[in-house]
Formats: C-alpha cells, structure tokens, sequence
C-alpha cells in the first residue's frame, strides 16, 4: 500500500453486477471525466447503506455525492450531466430544449414499451408471454426506423438515449439466450444491429460493461426466481 | 379562445377534460402565465391532428409549440420550464441536487399512483385489496417525503414533483370510497399539502372536482361492466 493518504472519491455509485441501469451511470460519469468509486452490492442480502439511501426502491443504482443520495439511473444521468458539466466535457442531453424533450420521449419509450414488456417476455408463458414478445419486437421496429442511418440515437456521439437503450445492446442477446426466447431474428432491425455493435465497442462504454459469459452464468442462476417473479406479476393484473 | 393561437408563444395543448396528465400541464401553463390555445380530444375518434403528433402513442396529452409537438407530461413541464426559463420556474435554477430530487419525486408518483389507482376501482376481492394495500403505502411514502415543515415537496415553491400530483388529489376522493380508507387519517401532510394546492388558482381551475371524478369513474365501470 502507498504511504500516501489517497483522496477519497468525492463520488460513489452503489452497483450490482449486470444491471444495466448502474451501467448507464458508469458511463455518464466516465463522460464527464467523473472519478468514482463503486460499492458492489449482493442484492439477496441488501447492504445498511442501500436500505438507508434508498428506502423508496431499494435498489440500484444510487449515486452518493458529498454523502447525499440520487436513485433512479436516468434521474442520476441528468443530475451528472448537469452537476459535473464543464465546457470541456460532452453534453450527455443537448442544449435546446426540444432536442432534450425529444431525446426524454425516447429514453421514456424504450423504458416502458421496449425493455418493461422485454424482460417479462422473457419469462412469461403462454398468451401473457406472446403478448409481451409481440410489443417487444413492435417496439425494437420503431427504434430501428428512429435510428436511420444515425451511428447513435444522440447523432455522431453517444447520448442519452443510447444509454437508455443500453439493455439492448449487450443484455438482450445473453437474455435471448438463456431464456431461449428470439425477439430479434437474422436479419431484422439491421440498423438497431449496427448500432449494439457500436455501442459495445465505444471506447468508454467498454470500461463498464459486463463480460457476456459472467452475465449469462448470472442468468442461468437466477432463472426460476425472475420466472415466479414474473408470473406474479402477470396474475396480479 | 379565438385569438390564443395567434398569441406570441404560439402553444396549443391537445386535451382531454379529465386527464390528470393533461392537467399537470394545464397547471404548469398558468403558473408560467403562459396563455394557450386548449382543444379537446376525442380519444373514441381520435383526431388527425392528434394522430399526426403523436404518432407513437397516440395520446393526450401533446403540447404544440409553433406546431412542433411535444408529448408526454412530465417531458412537457420540463419542455416549459426550459423553452420559458424566465417565468414560475418549477425546477430550481442551479441546483443539481434539488432537481434530482424534484425528477425523482415526479418520476414515483408517474410510476405509481395512476396504475394501483387504477387497479384499486378496477378489480375485486384479493388483487383489490392488494391494491388499496400498495396505495395506502404509495399515500404513506409520498407523506413521509413532505415531512414536516415543508409547504411543498421541494420546500417554499411550488414545482415539478406537486405539479406532478396535484392533480391525482381530485382522485384521492374516488380511491378513498373505493378502498375504504381516509386520506385525512392515514397521510395528514399529504391532504394538508393537498388542500394547499387547491387553493392555488392554477389548480383550482384546471383539476377536476373529486365527484366528478368518482362520477367519472361509475361510468367507466358500467362501459367495462365492472360493478
């Protein structure tokens, strides 16, 4: 160890391996030139300082900045695009106003009509699961006609919505795999393709993306529970 | 409202009467002093006005800016408070932390309250129960976040997180008579914010009275023969 006192981290981002939605805010932090430090929970034994950071969820991510709390990935986002913004570093939401209701309305759609239906087409059977999967894949057709041409959805560089659509890039293809549930088959959505492509091998987004095998293992592991979690769910509408 | 659309600001707002998402903007329009043109929609025969500006979701409410549409509620007050920075701001300038908070706010009540509200009328036996359950705790939580001493959930001003639920409190009445509970008696912070709120005129005008709302909502339980 070092005789020197290193400085601590100003900022903690509280994690769980795979979750993409503490991934988006690794990458919103690496951005902004943001160092931080991450606390790895194991979310089957919540920690004191989760519970008591955010009672509302309890779950991650949670950004600790000078000891004070900010939850929910895409609240944390913007507070990192707005709390650590300097000129020098790139603008994670655009400056006009409605390029950023433009780029909200995205984010908005992939959380609730691509990646919510997504994940319980994945687990669930029967007419509720078919149901599911024919949203998903409505839902990926919009997205990949929303990409055209564009490298990302925030233009030449990586913006808000890319990070919302993150799942997608690198979660949904392991998902598709241990499920055994094919949403996006050989050929279809090529822009959406060439854009998962480009997203993982961004240069930034790398640093923080969870190798595939370690996620599918991770899957693989927690089958049943996100089965019976699922079909709860699905009884209780 | 002839003239309104010729107004400077050149804003319209795609509607429906008893939307609490159409009324969140409507409150945050006349807090902002921002004069606009209302049409009302109708969502049995959707016009081609709304299909052409929400072509995604084909839902109220859409806000039109010199024709440019903006859609989703809570994307629409931040559009406002952004495109109109200078009047009634609703987030707080310069200060990251409180906004975060504000976002957070709005964001639990746009996840929760309209859906196990909706669930709470809707449904009988165990999931309804289940249902006054999770809204007997969704009132809690949102009580706890007022604390004590706050006038709104940001503290002095009124914005985005009580613009967000203001509305819902004309709800309040519809949920309390179906689920058998007083929100007076479980969550008094909550109706002594609510009853702030009513007395604001941005909200006393554009919410719903609650027994229009609980008449509202007979109605729709006879068109699904729920009874």
């Amino acid at each position: 160890m070092s005789s020197q006192q290193q400085p601590a981290a100003p900022v903690k981002l509280i994690t769980a391996f795979g979750s993409p939605f503490a991934h988006r805010v690794e990458v919103a932090l690496t951005l902004k030139g943001v160092p931080y430090e991450l606390v790895v929970e194991d979310l089957a034994n919540k920690s004191e300082l989760l519970l008591a950071h955010n009672p509302v969820h309890q779950s991650v991510p949670v950004l600790l900045h000078s000891g004070r709390a900010v939850c929910e990935s895409l609240v944390i986002v913007e507070y990192v695009d707005e709390a650590f913004h300097q000129a020098t570093a790139p603008r994670i939401l655009p400056a006009d106003p409605y390029h950023r209701a433009t780029a909200r309305f995205w984010a908005d759609f992939i959380a609730n009509k691509c990646l919510r239906p997504m994940w319980l087409s994945m687990w669930a059977e029967g007419e509720a699961q078919a149901r599911f999967a024919r949203e998903t894949k409505e839902s990926l057709g919009v997205l990949d006609a929303q990409l055209e041409g564009k490298r990302f959805f925030g233009g030449d560089a990586l913006g808000f919505v890319d990070l919302a659509a993150c799942t997608l890039a690198r979660w949904l293809g392991v998902l598709e795999e241990v499920a055994g549930v094919r949403l996006m088959a050989d050929g279809e959505y090529p822009a959406l393709r060439r854009w998962a492509k480009e997203y993982v091998s961004d240069e930034v987004v790398r640093r923080s993306l969870p190798d595939r095998d370690e996620l599918a293992a991770f899957f693989a592991a927690n089958k049943e529970r996100y089965r019976s979690r699922v079909r709860e769910a699905v009884q209780q509408q | 409202m002839a003239g309104a659309a010729k107004s400077g600001h050149q804003l319209q707002l795609l509607d429906f009467w008893v939307s609490p998402f159409g009324q969140r903007c409507r409150i945050a329009l006349d807090e902002k002093g921002l004069p606009y043109e209302y049409l009302e929609q109708d969502l049995a025969n959707k016009s081609e006005l709304l299909l052409r500006s929400n072509p995604v979701h084909k839902k109220i409410p859409v806000l039109l800016h010199a024709g440019r549409p903006v859609c989703e509620s809570l994307i629409i007050l931040h559009y406002l408070d952004e495109a109109f920075p200078s009047s009634a701001p609703l987030l707080p300038a310069g200060d990251a932390y409180a906004r975060a908070q504000a976002r957070f706010w709005a964001d639990y009540v746009d996840k929760k309250v309209y859906e196990c509200g909706t669930r709470l009328w809707k449904l009988k036996g165990e999931p309804q129960a289940q249902a006054v359950a999770e809204m007997l705790d969704i009132l809690r939580t949102l009580d706890g976040a007022l604390g004590d001493g706050r006038e709104f959930f940001g503290g002095a001003a009124f914005g985005l997180a009580d613009v967000a639920l203001a509305p819902f409190t004309s709800w309040f009445h519809a949920y309390e008579r179906f689920g058998g509970f007083s929100v007076e008696e479980e969550c008094p912070r909550l109706a002594a914010w609510a009853k702030r709120c009513a007395q604001r005129p941005s909200v006393a005008k554009n919410v719903t009275p609650p027994e229009k709302v609980y008449d509202f909502i007979c109605g729709l339980k006879k068109r699904f023969g729920i009874e």
